[in-house]
């Protein structure tokens, strides 16, 4: 399969994501300035600080060019996986319900956290089991998951949380310990944490391969390509 | 005109930056603060004034946590 | 315009020392002596125009002409068989096989950060970093060494770490590399002068690696990135040559502003220059900006430049060529191009939304010459600039009989049980956890990072090769007070004992001299001793100075701080699976002491808990042993033989088997050799390591692994959870 992952003046994981893809297909750079995906099987939006995270996380990345384009294909129910800014923007460019806040500490916070996986009815979990824990690092200084009551109600009711923060590590003061939301489609993630930073044993723990390898079974399945 | 967009967070979202400040302010020897928030000031010159909530809604804020007041227009002198 | 002829003087009326003494202040004012004006006057023949003092008076400058130190930096040896560039460029560079390089330097922020420490320090993080990729290479890697007032006592050093912490932090964490280590000391001699050191790491293949030298007469002189305002107007001269004192609060709107996001365009867009083989020289803007940039790759070149300052793109209306010749606006860098390639740079740098203004010209004239428009404002040889500037031989004299530093309070009696006195330890300012400050920064960006901060003594980043590299910074500043040679000499021994721990060899290292008034007697007779016996250690381990800084002044009105030798060292290892960790891993394992250990309580953390004297003299050292202990823990660690290794530093043998207790979380049962003190200190010479009994043969067995308390004879019996506690929470208190 093949990935894309975008390149926003300012990201600075997108070749990490780069990386951690290509343990499961083929991966190319996508620029911000162009409105071609380059016919890719699923996009990632990569962390970092998207245009300096000037204005607001997020705010001026989601009216890039490129992101015309994901609009268009995740309407047309394509894979698209928002990791911690990519989690921002896409927020802010409303293919995923809620936005996130300033840490209640305020400070920046790289820390090693435990995640349960919520729910396994989705192209990003499918590989997992419910209840299963991964440790995946977190990196963000706004990384506080919100949405009005009444909207929260409405996702966990529909099983849009797919992760959360174990009881106990829940590091930014996210509403219901969330650390990712789906779309309703189901075809949308984003996520605070980042699975492309514990994909390799020699420098960390692997938690993030279960998200992936997830992305990959759903695109075999759906292509009937072996996985 | 020049105009001044004021943005703060919406009422009753958690506002760790407005809890810090009224937590400080105290300990400086001003009491009697409450209800402190913390938010942005953008100020921008603009041909068409009437699209300004345009701006905010669409860019200059983000509708779901911020609430945002179009504070002053004045003609730019230059 | 100016009038021809050699007594011309450019850029409107001279300053001439009149009578009333006007002229006098001025130059004064900028920081040069009646001496070093009447010798520009006799190398020019006439009096310098004001655009060329203002430019004379930073070159001049310590902190750019390095006048009281560069004599004595020449004792450092500076070759090495893997040196690639050594010092004098913008950073040093080792070979670590496969056709890469390891660029590398430490450079102080710390006048910027002692009156606006955020940004201080952000953009002391901006300059490391481009004084990296200005020889080519992707930075990879940032480490830090942080020193301030006590910040159990005073306010104002808490807020000082605070904020430096967050602009490192901001700098680094939205650029996108990685903060991989660093270390952090508390001590009184730094209340009014904290030091902000920041060493930067990056990679290269050697083809791209590329000098500062302008070449070529007849070549484009390009300013990249951001617009040029006032920002650090004297900032080199004001802000880093002088003591600061009273009213520095209105030294705040010289410092410069970073812009990570800025930086991040730029760097991109640079290395895509080289890619691309475009560029003919880089180098970065740093102290004294254009003045500085343009001069040395001048003097590097062996030629000369024209710069219209009218063509550079300004953020502020009205800055005077003087102000735009010595601006330390951030994130700019200077370019030599050749005429045929310069469309190609600026449509590179349009990509990179980065600004590409042609602003001058290569020529053979040996001449810095500014323009304004039709006007020549300045017009000097490059060499008054760069290499005329007198070098002052320092007048050292070791203070005798007196103790230059007062000691800290004491916060123990000295008759505390072992127990407590292990837990102070642990639970004091300089010992305590440091994740409080390393959880601000993204140690993991770049999918490099094989140990991070905690895992092991040194970070370790994997290479494409297959194999590592491995990072470790250090330094002393009270065992450097109490023995400036045998203090100095020991952070290169610390540093390259923790590369052993994680199985690496010293390759090269970078350090950052931060100093007082070297114009005192005893200021320059630390300086001195430092030198020689950081000299003393690179002969002893092999290991060559690749680059640095020096920072000198570093006074209040109480006195210097601690002379405080920053070493950055940079080693290799085989195999980054088998890198080291320092924390106990198994039960049952058997724990040894490695290397020659005569400590002494002298200089030590706890003679400091203690209120004891700051005085010498440290432990002996002999260097054939300290090196072939290292060599024994790293050949052991490559094998794969370890489960842990751990250097004895800070605080004894017994914070450092607490270290690697807590790290594990499982305890330890250890009988000392006789008549060690658990608490005395030797820094760099020794280790505790620990694996299979059998692993262990011909080593000196002291213990084992396991239990769920750290056991020392009949000394101390605590257990882990508590050692955790009180080490957790010794820093993160003070930071809430």
């Amino acid at each position: 399969m093949r990935f894309g992952v975008i390149r926003f003046p300012g990201s600075c994981d997108e070749v990490d994501a780069q990386l951690a893809c290509q343990r499961f297909g083929e991966a190319v750079i996508l620029w911000h300035r162009d409105r071609d995906l380059k016919g890719v099987d699923a996009v990632v939006v990569p962390g970092g600080f998207s245009y300096g995270d000037y204005l607001r996380v997020g705010a001026i990345a989601r009216f890039a060019p490129v992101m015309e384009e994901v609009a268009e294909f995740a309407a047309a129910g394509g894979i698209v996986l928002g990791i911690c800014n990519g989690f921002q923007v896409l927020c802010e460019a409303g293919l995923l319900p809620g936005a996130l806040l300033p840490n209640t500490s305020l400070r920046f916070i790289f820390r090693q956290v435990e995640l349960e996986i919520v729910s396994v009815d989705s192209p990003f979990t499918g590989a997992g089991e419910s209840g299963q824990r991964l440790s995946i690092p977190v990196k963000h200084t706004t990384g506080r998951y919100y949405a009005p009551d009444a909207e929260l109600a409405r996702l966990e009711a529909a099983d849009q949380v797919l992760l959360r923060y174990a009881p106990g590590e829940n590091p930014n003061g996210s509403l219901n310990d969330i650390a990712g939301v789906c779309n309703e489609a189901r075809n949308v993630f984003g996520l605070m944490p980042h699975p492309e930073h514990a994909v390799d044993p020699l420098t960390g723990p692997t938690g993030g391969l279960r998200i992936f390898e997830s992305i990959r079974a759903h695109i075999a399945d759906r292509t009937g390509a072996p996985a | 005109m020049r105009a001044r967009v004021l943005v703060k967070p919406k009422a009753g979202i958690l506002d760790p930056q407005g809890q810090a400040v009224e937590r400080a302010l105290p300990a400086l020897g001003f009491t009697g603060v409450r209800n402190v928030h913390v938010g942005r000031l953008i100020e921008l010159d603009v041909e068409d004034p009437d699209r300004l909530p345009e701006m905010c809604e669409r860019l200059l804020t983000n509708p779901l946590i911020e609430d945002y007041e179009i504070v002053e227009t004045e003609p730019v002198t230059s | 315009m100016a009038a021809a002829g050699a007594a011309a003087t450019p850029g409107g009326s001279p300053i001439a020392r009149t009578s009333d003494g006007i002229g006098v202040s001025r130059y004064r004012e900028l920081g040069l002596t009646d001496h070093e004006y009447d010798l520009i006057v006799s190398h020019l023949g006439r009096e310098p125009g004001d655009t060329e003092l203002a430019m004379l008076s930073l070159m001049w400058s310590e902190h750019c002409a390095y006048k009281h130190s560069k004599k004595l930096l020449r004792r450092l040896p500076t070759e090495g068989r893997h040196v690639l560039m050594g010092p004098g460029e913008n950073a040093g560079v080792v070979d670590v096989g496969g056709g890469l390089g390891v660029a590398f330097k430490v450079e102080s922020h710390n006048h910027p950060s002692a009156v606006e420490p955020f940004q201080g320090a952000a953009t002391g993080v901006g300059g490391i970093l481009r004084d990296v990729f200005a020889v080519g290479a992707r930075p990879i890697a940032v480490l830090d060494s942080l020193r301030f007032g006590e910040v159990a006592t005073s306010q104002r050093s808490r807020y000082l770490l605070d904020r430096a912490v967050g602009g490192i932090g901001h700098y680094g964490n939205s650029i996108g590399v990685p903060t991989v280590g660093g270390e952090i000391y508390f001590e009184s001699s730094y209340e009014q002068n904290c030091l902000v050191n920041a060493m930067c790491l990056g990679l290269a293949p050697h083809d791209r690696l590329i000098r500062a030298a302008a070449a070529g007469p007849g070549n484009v002189l390009v300013l990249l990135g951001a617009l040029t305002g006032r920002d650090g107007i004297g900032g080199a001269s004001v802000l880093a040559s002088a003591e600061l004192g009273e009213g520095d609060e209105a030294k705040r709107p010289s410092v410069q502003i970073g812009d990570p996001f800025a930086e991040k365009k730029l760097m991109e867009c640079c290395l895509e220059l080289l890619d691309s083989e475009l560029l003919v020289s880089l180098q970065d803007l740093g102290a004294a900006g254009l003045t500085s940039s343009s001069s040395e790759m001048a003097a590097k070149g062996g030629v000369g430049l024209d710069i219209d300052c009218a063509r550079v793109p300004l953020r502020e209306a009205g800055m005077e060529p003087f102000e735009i010749m010595v601006s330390e606006s951030q994130e700019r860098m200077l370019c030599v191009v050749e005429p045929a390639r310069v469309d190609a740079v600026i449509a590179v740098c349009e990509r990179w939304e980065t600004l590409a203004t042609p602003i001058g010209e290569v020529n053979d004239s040996g001449r810095l010459r500014i323009l304004s428009g039709g006007d020549v404002v300045a017009d000097l040889p490059v060499e008054i600039l760069v290499d005329d500037c007198p070098l002052y031989d320092l007048e050292p004299a070791e203070p005798v009989g007196v103790d230059m530093y007062a000691p800290a309070p004491a916060v123990l009696r000295g008759d505390e049980p072992p127990a407590a006195t292990l837990l102070a330890l642990l639970g004091s300012a300089n010992l305590a956890s440091r994740l409080p400050v390393f959880e601000q920064y993204d140690p993991v960006v770049q999918s490099r990072t094989v140990r991070r901060p905690d895992d092991a003594d040194a970070a370790v980043l994997a290479l494409p090769t297959g194999e590592a590299i491995a990072v470790s910074i250090d330094g002393n500043g009270r065992r450097v007070a109490c023995d400036p040679r045998r203090g100095a000499a020991e952070a290169v021994y610390e540093c390259a004992a923790n590369l052993a721990c994680v199985g690496a060899e010293p390759l090269g290292l970078t350090n950052c001299l931060n100093f007082g008034n070297p114009e005192k007697p005893h200021v320059a007779w630390q300086l001195t001793e430092a030198v020689d016996g950081i000299t003393e250690a690179c002969h002893a381990l092999e290991v060559p100075v690749v680059g640095g800084n020096v920072s000198l002044y570093n006074e209040a009105p109480t006195g210097p701080i601690f002379p405080t030798p920053v070493i950055g060292m940079v080693g290799r290892l085989p195999d980054p699976a088998r890198a080291g960790r320092l924390a106990f891993a198994q039960e049952g394992d058997a724990i040894a002491l490695v290397g020659g250990f005569e400590p002494s309580s002298r200089g030590s953390e706890l003679a400091k808990l203690r209120g004891e004297a700051v005085a010498g003299p440290l432990p002996e050292c002999d260097p054939a042993a300290v090196r072939e202990a290292h060599r024994t823990v790293r050949v052991m660690v490559n094998s794969g033989a370890l489960h842990s290794a751990h250097d004895i530093a800070e605080g004894g043998i017994a914070v450092a088997l607490a270290e690697c207790c807590v790290a594990g979380g499982i305890g330890a049962t250890v009988t000392l050799p006789n008549g060690l003190d658990p608490f005395a200190e030797a820094p760099g010479r020794a280790f505790i390591v620990s694996g299979p009994q059998s692993a262990l043969t011909g080593l000196q067995i002291i213990g084992r692994v396991g239990g769920e308390a750290l056991v020392i004879g009949d000394a101390l019996d605590i257990a882990v959870a508590e050692l955790h506690r009180t080490r957790r929470g010794g820093l993160a208190k003070l930071l809430q």
